[in-house]
């Protein structure tokens, strides 16, 4: 089977602009800016039922279709923040293969009417900040870029902007802020950035996945891409694997391969042949895949079929944990991430966050006692439902897992006698 | 009149305007959901997830999209997670629940998490008492902490921001109000957060630090008691205060404040003003008032207060009784006399001045640097007017006036005017702050500013009038004295009877005066005098709440030349030290009376503390004094003078002293027992105040004087033409008794120059220099300022230099003196 | 020296990407650009910066202190940020850090004696298939260094001791 976004790993110097355009690159997008309308293209997107890869997977086209055209300017931002734990695959997709994901975004920018794009990296990528830099250089020096494209009134202009270390920064609200140079802190939706987005003008976020998927879609037509996947998850999609496996890395495979081939087939199966123990397949923010049951390992890996093992596909970010680790560990670990990324701005997170993080703490030293991991586990649960951004809710997703599918690990880490005296120390509040 | 939207609040039907929060609806129906983040005057931000509820809706079918019922009632379909109803806006049939089990588990969680990391000091906390969290933690909080001491965080406890605010990081539960006020109300983001997550603390890198001159109203709205003032700082615990309702008296604003006293034994047990706080009129300042209302209350009980009368035998000054001194001073004002009174007095006070004038056949004269009163009482706004509702379609100008320096809430009312879509057009010889909410800025070389009055609706600046069906003007004294004021006014009163906005609410002129109460003083006839030395020479003079001796060398040099001074005011000045006879008079916080705003709003103040000694009201000082002259005024009551009043002066017609304090509900609903919605800012009991009616508007005809071209005197040689300028925080009598507070923002005196004149005199910024003008001399530090011409220097009223109006100065550097 | 004197092309080239209506919008690349030299940004760089783009000093100091690539501190001239999340710890990346700590004889979030070097633990920096892994910031910006050993860190360590910057690979 030949690549659809990592076909940098088929064609040498794909990411040379005479490589990409021999072979076909940039027709999908002239053919879109001189024979399609905008409807028309976003029609194709959405018969091709591509669903979003950031992590939320909401049908693309259906986005696109909600842009707000009775407000002008339009723009259109690629999320290139790529800081979910686990996931590395946007980073290969712009080294190896920059010019289609260019395109796509290019095609995106037609499709909604957006004359300006921007591409949004966490600040680490900088060195890939100034690569993408020369691609749209060359681009405008090529005429695929710039003022009346191809001989249409269409133009466009791409242009990068680097955040500087933040994960929220990849909630698409939270980055918007941080592109208008503020704060990277969530907004209050609705309004939806379609509506009211980058400098409360209607806007579209996609990941870079996503719109690395789009030209080909274009070039081949929806139904060739229908064909691959199952039908609530349509095509391929990037497994960027890790953890304790021989051969970590991205792979490209259909919607619904089971976590058994990505382990064993491609990931050349479990460092000192141990069992998995554990999988998260969205990254730090998943709920604890408890592995069992042998059989669990053949549930294949699409939106649907995931939630039917109680966690998300999400970004599908799978990290592998095998029987060597403890949960307590793995939970102090998220927890951290989470508390040092909570952007502060609303409460149980804030709050909830560091209070988790000195519980989880406590247990991990030995210092526990069985009354901590209850009060973790309620903490968590009071942190649910309450937040303004998913964030909160990720980091309680494997403090919860984890806990109630891996409490013997946790028994194990905590004293079962009361708490010290140094503990117990019970404060009234309000009238101390 | 908005739409009106219909829904249910713990099964009240309530009723609101389209597009209010579901807070704000709900506080309309009197019910209280707990916010610690949401305030009705700023953008709803959903943070700190305390006003959590549940959210039901219509249920709608999928194919007819009719509404689907359930025996007899629409189906509601509630939403699966608690949401913000700070975020949420009412809509038709909604249906909300902020006291179900699950709406309640979800505030008790925001109250527990906030406390994780709160420190206990309520007992020392200043907030303890009126603190939303301490009484939203007694509503919904647990009982116990499920949080270890030991491991909350400790943070700083004392961190000054600037020199009157104090920050307690421990505190703080990141709301972020304070820095909210400051983005959207002020316009001026000197507050942020620093670090993220729970690191997350207040910050201020301005120089000063908070460079604000509304910091104080960031203590009214925090609702913990991480923001407190350096003044109140454990003075004293909420509870044990008393609150009397006032008016501040530092500028023409008149917004309405309450005192809150107590009984001290430094004070032998009588009561003393703790602190000033907002008092609610959303016609007036809303919720909030400036710093200098809010600390410079202490000259009230400053050690210089005047305590007995005094008359002075064989050159020392003997404590003799009313009766003998106001004798004394009765004799000597029966013929060929002048009183100088100025706008600190209230309107009975001048009320009683200047009919004590007319009948002795003497003359009064206001104390001021101003001219053109006459013309705000025929063309000034009035009835029906509010800067707080002005936006699309009213065009505000504010010419020759800083209104950040000079009149603060103006400045607040203004720029929120032009958020709401008002046009506003600023002519001035410099940048002001208010520049940056103008949508057109027009310099004029000083000695023009008549010339460009006159131009108003010109070529320049005609699309600032086209669609506006208000039109609104400030006039001030920037560069300007007497003369150059009063044709300022004419010119500008020409314009918009020309252009038919004499006489309509939100239309009309408005002086930005030197203070409170000149609109009122102008009101009962009073006139300034051009050649005010001139004026008191040789004559027997009584002056009523001025230092005119220590304001001015030339009318220190007039009233030496004078046959007899009385002087009757609160403190010992200057001008007392000069005087035959002293008449102590009470402060506005030792008596009740009324004031006419700049907007010419009469408004009451009441008397909270008791009187420095054998002190008395000016109103009735002055009877006294009349009735040794054979005159008859009126000097029993308030009250009494207040009607007399009302019978004479034509634009009182009507008015009653009862009618002044009538209240009627605003919007927000502030002060009532959830400090947690508003603040601690007070609401309005005590009146309101009524709106004087201006000539125009009572149909009579109008001459305005027409406007003299000004000429501001011609520089000779190596002069510069020196040009007054109001600062906020000066040397004035009042503000120095609270130096101690406010000492840096009165700072030393500067003098502004453009750089290129600073190079002609070889000087550099912050450089001492020695200013002199005909008497008067003295040093200042250079400031730059680019936005002038090299011909001028800017020099401040009230820091040293007794300049009334524009004047041709040497500058020299101190060595070269002397 | 103003940033606009120092840099000239370079502020225009970043004030271009963003409607100037909305200039603000530049102030993150600017304060890279204004820490590119130090390493860190004085009251007197973030003024600057505040000056170009017009919002307050305050607003400025609040991003630097949101965001993590920026700094307010003078440290080591280089920034070593070792990744320890979660998928890098589950290939070692811990001991690989204590390992660091011990060679160079520092703790996380210390500096060499010699203010060269400053060891910082990062949350995941997107390249969980190389750990144990590590960024450079410094002079000539951030730099990615995948599968490293601790040998090879001192190698590359010495190499830039030597020649005061990154050699691009
Ligand atoms: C805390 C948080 C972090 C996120 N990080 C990323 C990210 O790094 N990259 C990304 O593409 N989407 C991220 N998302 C999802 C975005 O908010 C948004 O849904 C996505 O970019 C939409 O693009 P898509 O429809 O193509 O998936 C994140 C969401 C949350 C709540
Ligand atoms: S959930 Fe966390 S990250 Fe999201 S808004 Fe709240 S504090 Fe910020
Ligand atoms: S979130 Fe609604 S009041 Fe703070």
């Amino acid at each position: 089977m030949s690549y659809v976004v990592l076909r940098h790993r088929d064609i040498p110097d794909l990411h040379t602009f005479d490589v990409y355009t021999k072979n076909g690159g940039f027709e999908a997008f002239k053919n879109a800016v001189t024979q399609m309308t905008p409807a028309q293209v976003i029609d194709v997107v959405k018969n091709s039922g591509l669903r979003g890869r950031g992590g939320a997977g909401f049908p693309t086209g259906m986005k696109w279709s909600f842009i707000d055209n009775k407000n002008w300017p339009h723009y259109i931002v690629a999320n290139a923040d790529e800081s979910e734990p686990g996931t590395f695959k946007d980073r290969e997709i712009m080294e190896g293969n920059p010019f289609q994901f260019l395109e796509g975004l290019a095609i995106a920018s037609y499709a909604v009417g957006a004359n300006v794009a921007y591409v949004y990296l966490r600040g680490e990528f900088w060195q890939l900040g100034a690569l993408l830099d020369e691609k749209i250089a060359e681009l405008e020096k090529e005429g695929f870029l710039g003022d009346k494209l191809f001989g249409s009134e269409y133009s466009l202009r791409i242009y990068t902007h680097l955040g500087a270390g933040a994960y929220i920064c990849g909630e698409e609200t939270a980055l918007l802020e941080s592109l208008e140079g503020k704060r990277g802190q969530p907004r209050v939706r609705p309004p939806f950035p379609p509506s009211v987005g980058l400098f409360g003008k209607p806007t579209i976020i996609n990941n870079v996945e996503t719109f690395t998927n789009v030209p080909m879609i274009l070039a081949n037509g929806a139904d060739w891409y229908k064909s691959m996947g199952t039908a609530d998850s349509a095509g391929v999609k990037i497994f960027s694997l890790s953890g304790r496996v021989r051969k970590p890395g991205n792979y490209e495979l259909p919607f619904g391969t089971t976590f058994r081939e990505l382990i064993y087939t491609h990931g050349g199966g479990v460092q000192d042949s141990r069992a998995v123990k554990a999988i998260m397949p969205a990254g730090a923010s998943s709920s604890l895949i408890l592995v069992d049951d042998e059989k669990i390992l053949d549930t294949p890996m699409d939106y649907a079929s995931v939630r039917t093992l109680k966690s998300e596909l999400g970004s599908a970010s799978v990290i592998i944990v095998d029987d060597s680790v403890s949960m307590d560990w793995l939970v102090n670990k998220t927890v951290h991430f989470f508390r040092h990324e909570s952007c502060g701005k609303c409460t149980p997170c804030r709050e909830g966050t560091y209070w988790m993080s000195n519980i989880i703490e406590r247990i991990h030293q030995g210092q526990g006692t069985t009354g901590d991991v209850d009060l973790l586990l309620n903490v968590a649960k009071q942190i649910q439902g309450k937040c303004l951004c998913a964030l909160g809710e990720f980091s309680t997703m494997a403090v919860v897992s984890g806990i109630e599918r891996f409490s013997e690990d946790f028994k194990n880490a905590v004293t079962p006698e009361p708490l010290p005296q140094l503990y117990v120390k019970e404060r009234e509040i309000g009238k101390a | 009149m908005t739409k009106q939207v219909t829904l249910t609040i713990n099964g009240i039907q309530v009723t609101a305007p389209a597009g209010s929060s579901l807070v704000d609806a709900a506080k309309l129906a009197g019910i209280d959901i707990p916010v610690f983040c949401h305030h009705p005057k700023l953008e709803p931000v959903g943070m700190c997830r305390m006003c959590l509820v549940e959210i039901g809706r219509p249920m709608r079918d999928r194919a007819t999209n009719e509404i689907v019922m359930e025996n007899g009632a629409p189906k509601i379909q509630f939403l699966p997670k608690l949401e913000t109803a700070c975020t949420n806006k009412v809509e038709e049939g909604m249906v909300v629940l902020s006291q179900s089990d699950k709406a309640r588990s979800g505030q008790r969680a925001t109250v527990e998490f906030l406390l994780t990391s709160h420190p206990l000091d309520c007992p020392i906390c200043d907030k303890g008492g009126e603190c939303p969290l301490q009484n939203l933690t007694m509503a919904h909080g647990p009982g116990k902490s499920r949080f270890l001491f030991d491991e909350k965080l400790r943070l700083g406890k004392r961190v000054p921001l600037g020199d009157l605010i104090v920050l307690d990081q421990e505190r703080c539960i990141q709301c972020a109000r304070c820095i909210r006020f400051q983005d959207e109300i002020v316009g001026d983001s000197v507050l942020g957060f620093d670090d993220r997550s729970r690191g997350m603390r207040i910050i201020t890198f301005s120089e000063p630090g908070f460079n604000s001159i509304f910091s104080g109203n960031t203590t009214d709205i925090c609702p913990v008691g991480a923001l407190t003032t350096r003044d109140f700082r454990f003075e004293a615990r909420p509870w044990e205060l008393e609150s009397v309702a006032s008016i501040c008296t530092q500028c023409p604003v008149g917004c309405n404040i309450t005192l809150n006293t107590r009984r001290e034994a430094k004070a032998g047990g009588d009561f003393v003003v703790k602190r000033v706080m907002p008092r609610q009129n959303e016609e007036v300042n809303e919720i909030w008032i400036c710093d200098k209302g809010r600390f410079v209350h202490h000259y009230t009980d400053s050690k210089r207060r005047l305590k007995t009368p005094l008359v002075r035998r064989d050159g020392e000054f003997a404590h003799v009784s009313w009766d003998e001194a106001s004798k004394a001073a009765a004799e000597t004002l029966k013929n060929d006399s002048v009183i100088l009174a100025s706008g600190k007095l209230a309107n009975e006070d001048l009320f009683n001045l200047k009919a004590l004038a007319d009948q002795a056949g003497g003359k009064a004269y206001l104390y001021s640097h101003m001219g053109g009163g006459d013309v705000t009482t025929l063309i000034g706004v009035g009835e029906g007017t509010n800067i707080g509702a002005m936006g699309a379609g009213t065009t505000i100008v504010v010419v020759a006036s800083d209104l950040y320096e000079e009149a603060p809430i103006w400045y607040l009312r203004v720029k929120q005017a032009t958020d709401r879509g008002a046009t506003l057009l600023v002519l001035n010889s410099r940048s002001t702050k208010l520049d940056r909410f103008a949508s057109h800025v027009q310099r004029y070389d000083y000695g023009d500013a008549i010339k460009a009055a006159q131009h108003l609706g010109g070529i320049k600046t005609a699309e600032a009038f086209a669609n506006s069906q208000n039109v609104l003007i400030f006039f001030g004294s920037d560069g300007l004295g007497v003369e150059g004021t009063a044709n300022l006014a004419s010119a500008c009163a020409k314009f918009l009877q020309d252009g038919g906005y004499a006489g309509k609410p939100n239309s009309g002129l408005i002086g930005v005066w030197e203070r409170a109460n000149d609109q009122g003083a102008w009101e009962m006839g009073f006139e300034v005098a051009e050649d005010l030395a001139g004026a008191l020479r040789g004559k027997s003079v009584y002056i009523v709440g001025a230092d005119p001796v220590g304001d001015d060398p030339a009318l220190a040099k007039a009233l030496a030349e004078a046959q007899f001074v009385v002087v009757q005011d609160v403190m010992q000045t200057a001008t007392t030290a000069i005087a035959d006879v002293v008449l102590p008079a009470r402060v506005f916080t030792e008596r009740e009376g009324t004031l006419t705003s700049g907007e010419r709003r009469v408004q009451r103040f009441y008397a909270a503390v008791p009187p420095t000694g054998e002190a008395r009201a000016d109103y009735a000082i002055t009877a006294q004094l009349a009735s040794h002259m054979g005159i008859e005024l009126e000097g029993m009551s308030v009250s009494a003078v207040f009607e007399r009043l009302a019978g004479a002066v034509k634009s009182f017609a009507g008015l009653t002293y009862a009618r002044v304090s009538e209240v009627k509900p605003q919007w927000p609903i502030v002060g009532r027992g959830d400090m947690y919605y508003g603040g601690t800012t007070y609401e309005n009991t005590m009146g309101l105040g009524v709106h004087l009616t201006a000539a125009a508007a009572r149909g009579e005809s109008l001459d305005v004087a027409r406007a003299e071209r000004e000429s501001a005197p011609r520089p000779k040689g190596n002069e510069l033409l020196a040009v007054p300028v109001n600062k906020l925080y000066d040397r004035g009598t009042t503000v120095m008794q609270s130096a101690d507070l406010l000492r840096d923002w009165i700072g030393s005196p500067t003098i502004s120059l453009h750089p290129d004149a600073a190079k002609n005199l070889g000087v550099e910024a912050g450089d001492l220099v020695h200013i002199s003008f005909d008497g008067v001399s003295g040093e200042a530090r250079v400031k730059f300022d680019e936005s002038i011409t090299a011909n001028v220097v800017l020099v401040p009223r009230e820091m040293g230099f007794a300049i009334r109006e524009p004047i041709p100065v040497q500058i020299s550097m101190p060595a070269k003196v002397e | 020296m103003s940033l606009e004197t120092k840099y000239p092309n370079e502020v225009k080239q970043i004030l271009s990407k963003y409607p100037p209506e909305h200039k603000r919008a530049a102030v993150m690349p600017l304060l890279y650009l204004a820490q590119r030299e130090e390493g860190y940004l004085t009251k007197d760089a973030m003024r600057d910066v505040a000056q170009i783009v017009d919002i307050t000093e305050t607003e400025v100091a609040a991003l630097v202190g949101f965001y993590t690539l920026y700094h307010d501190r003078k440290e080591g001239k280089y920034r070593m940020q070792v990744c320890t999340d979660l998928p890098c710890a589950l290939r070692g990346a811990d001991e690989f850090m204590n390992s660091l700590c011990d060679r160079l004889g520092i703790k996380v979030g210390e500096t060499t004696a010699d203010g060269f070097l400053t060891l910082e633990a990062a949350t995941c920096l997107a390249a969980c298939n190389r750990a144990p892994m590590f960024q450079t910031q410094g002079p000539d910006g951030i730099k990615y260094h995948e599968n490293m050993t601790v040998e090879r860190t001192m190698d590359l360590i010495a190499v830039l001791r030597r020649s005061g910057r990154e050699v691009h690979s």
